[in-house]
């Protein structure tokens, strides 16, 4: 039984070699509920922790299917239903014209929806977060690297998996309190 | 370091399969061509010569584009580069055949071109006007320009080259880059001028100033499309084998996302500006292309040269792998035929689309006689430059040895 709720372990590694082995070990061991953190991007890391599929592009596509949409449409609207002009002698549906707003729009729609589903999805702004219990993880920001293991993992077990983290040569292992 | 052997036999056999096809085309062409001319008159010959330049000018984008690229490439070293570089310069050396080949098209400039008949230009204010840039000596002297620049900047690169495989000297490298740079300039600017000449000037009333653009990126875009294509046939042999890899094949299809995106947005551009401007001199292009009987196939290139490989290359499962990477690429080689038709063609098909059998016969003969050549220059070098400084080391780090 544990005597205080823990999150989960977490290594430290000082390089993005260390921690890419340590990670594909760790995913490799059966671990599922992993995370890493690191100070500069590490090409690699996501796949080697198991990150392969997330539905963000579908919420982009949906925002910019919807932003071109509402682009032809508030055209189409303002210049065939609401205020029809005979401009040029040009058909009143003018589509060639609508393009450059459909499409600015279709760019506005996906940025935001990628903006905002990333935050949503990352479950952010998140005022806490229980690794920053964690001293040492302030240098995940300058020149170490972080590999945790959360306690939600069905294969957890606080001593057997320090004992595997231990196997991984990091610098340090550390329990994160919840 | 020959270990090519098992590539080499069957780059030779399509090669002789493409002369095959070449001189059958050309025959063909040759002989049907005459009969349309001998019984067809006027119409007949004209016939030829359109068909003519139809085909030469789809099959001069891929040579062209590929000289283009391997510029691009010497200015900005990416590694995308080096698996493709022998691939872009065998395209580069096979521009003297396409010099040869446009020949044929001077001798038939009064049945082309309605600036070159004297008759119709007597009845026209504005061809009279036009004359000073738009005559046949005019024509020549500046389609004999347009090819020595080329092959003269083709001729150095390539010359260099083969001097680094031997010697590995730094400075060949920092020559290529440095002729380069005025190199691609001289490039946009011929492109601009040929296109100008050879095809707006099928309707010398009509003016767009993004034509040229348009024009860089159809042959940049065939040609690496050709080229990912032609990848894919070495990819599984040494050398190439050991120096590709997902990342390299994404930033390929990275490129080729891009040109069918500025592909888009140039041959939207011009619509747009024409729609825009409502000019009657302006309006006739695409009054015969986009809203009449020709239309159809401006949706076809839409939705088909744009759409399709746009949202296949999107995906990092289409780029990551070669094998279907080429199938896309293959695609767009297809239908940059269409595109080219849907330009040149409807300047003189007035009525709607139409394909007369000498078209057939010229885009298999031109075809077979280019692919034969370009693959017969591939095969005479070694398939990866060596000793090049930006990649002394790829084959070592990956390889091992």
């Amino acid at each position: 039984m544990k005597a205080k709720p823990i999150y989960g372990l977490m290594a430290e590694f000082e390089s993005p070699e260390q921690i890419l082995a340590a990670a594909q070990k760790t995913h490799d061991a059966g671990y599922k509920r992993i995370d890493a953190f690191t100070p500069i991007p590490v090409e690699g890391l996501a796949e080697a922790i198991g990150f392969d599929w997330t539905s963000l592009p579908i919420v982009v596509f949906l925002g910019g299917l919807f932003g071109g949409l509402s682009g032809f449409g508030m055209c189409y609207y303002a210049n065939v239903i609401s205020f029809p002009l005979d401009i040029g002698g040009k058909p009143l549906n003018s589509w060639p014209a609508w393009i450059p707003i459909t499409f600015e729009l279709t760019i506005l729609g996906g940025a935001l929806a990628a903006t905002f589903g990333m935050l949503a999805m990352n479950g952010l702004p998140s005022p806490y977060h229980p690794v920053f219990n964690v001293q040492r993880f302030a240098l995940a920001s300058t020149d170490r690297f972080f590999l945790c293991i959360k306690a939600r993992d069905k294969k957890f077990d606080a001593a057997q998996t320090r004992t595997f983290l231990e196997t991984l040569q990091p610098h340090g292992v550390f329990e994160i309190e919840d | 370091m020959n270990s090519t052997d098992t590539v080499r036999p069957q780059i030779e056999r399509l090669q002789k399969r493409g002369f095959l096809f070449g001189i059958a085309g050309v025959l063909l062409f040759a002989i049907f061509g005459a009969l349309a001319g001998h019984h067809g008159g006027l119409a007949g010959w004209q016939q030829l010569f359109r068909s003519y330049l139809f085909a030469y000018l789809y099959w001069l984008c891929i040579p062209c584009g590929c000289l283009g690229l391997l510029m691009l490439h010497h200015l900005t070293s990416g590694r995308w580069g080096y698996p493709l570089r022998r691939i872009f310069e065998a395209g580069s050396r096979s521009l003297g055949l396409m010099a040869v080949l446009f020949l044929p098209v001077l001798a038939g400039l009064p049945k082309l071109y309605e600036w070159a008949r004297p008759a119709d230009v007597a009845a026209d204010p504005v061809l009279q006007a036009k004359q000073w840039y738009l005559n046949s000596p005019g024509f020549i002297v500046r389609a004999i320009l347009y090819f020595a620049i080329l092959l003269v900047i083709a001729g150095l690169l390539n010359k260099w080259s083969r001097e680094q495989d031997s010697t590995g000297d730094l400075k060949l490298k920092n020559r290529m880059g440095t002729l380069s740079a005025p190199g691609v300039i001289l490039w946009a600017l011929i492109v601009t001028g040929a296109s100008v000449d050879w095809v707006m000037s099928l309707e010398p009333h009509w003016f767009s100033t993004i034509y040229g653009m348009l024009w860089m990126v159809i042959m940049v875009l065939a040609a690496m499309s050709f080229s990912v294509f032609v990848l894919r046939m070495l990819a599984d042999h040494e050398p190439i084998k050991d120096v590709v890899d997902p990342p390299r094949f994404n930033d390929i299809g990275n490129l080729m996302l891009t040109f069918v995106m500025l592909w888009a947005y140039l041959s939207f551009d011009q619509l747009l500006i024409t729609w825009a401007g409502n000019l009657k001199d302006e309006i006739p292009w695409y009054a015969q292309r986009a809203f009449g009987a020709w239309a159809p196939i401006g949706v076809v290139l839409i939705l088909l040269h744009f759409f399709l490989p746009f949202f296949l290359l999107l995906q990092r499962g289409v780029k990551r792998r070669l094998r279907r990477l080429s199938v896309v690429a293959a695609w767009i080689v297809v239908l940059t035929l269409v595109d080219v038709y849907w330009i040149v063609v409807p300047s003189y098909e007035r009525s709607g689309p139409r394909v007369h059998w000498l078209d057939v016969f010229a885009i298999i003969g031109i075809g077979g006689l280019w692919v034969g050549t370009f693959l017969g220059q591939l095969n005479k070098l070694p398939l990866l430059p060596l000793h090049d400084p930006r990649f002394e080391g790829v084959l070592e780090h990956e390889h091992g040895d």
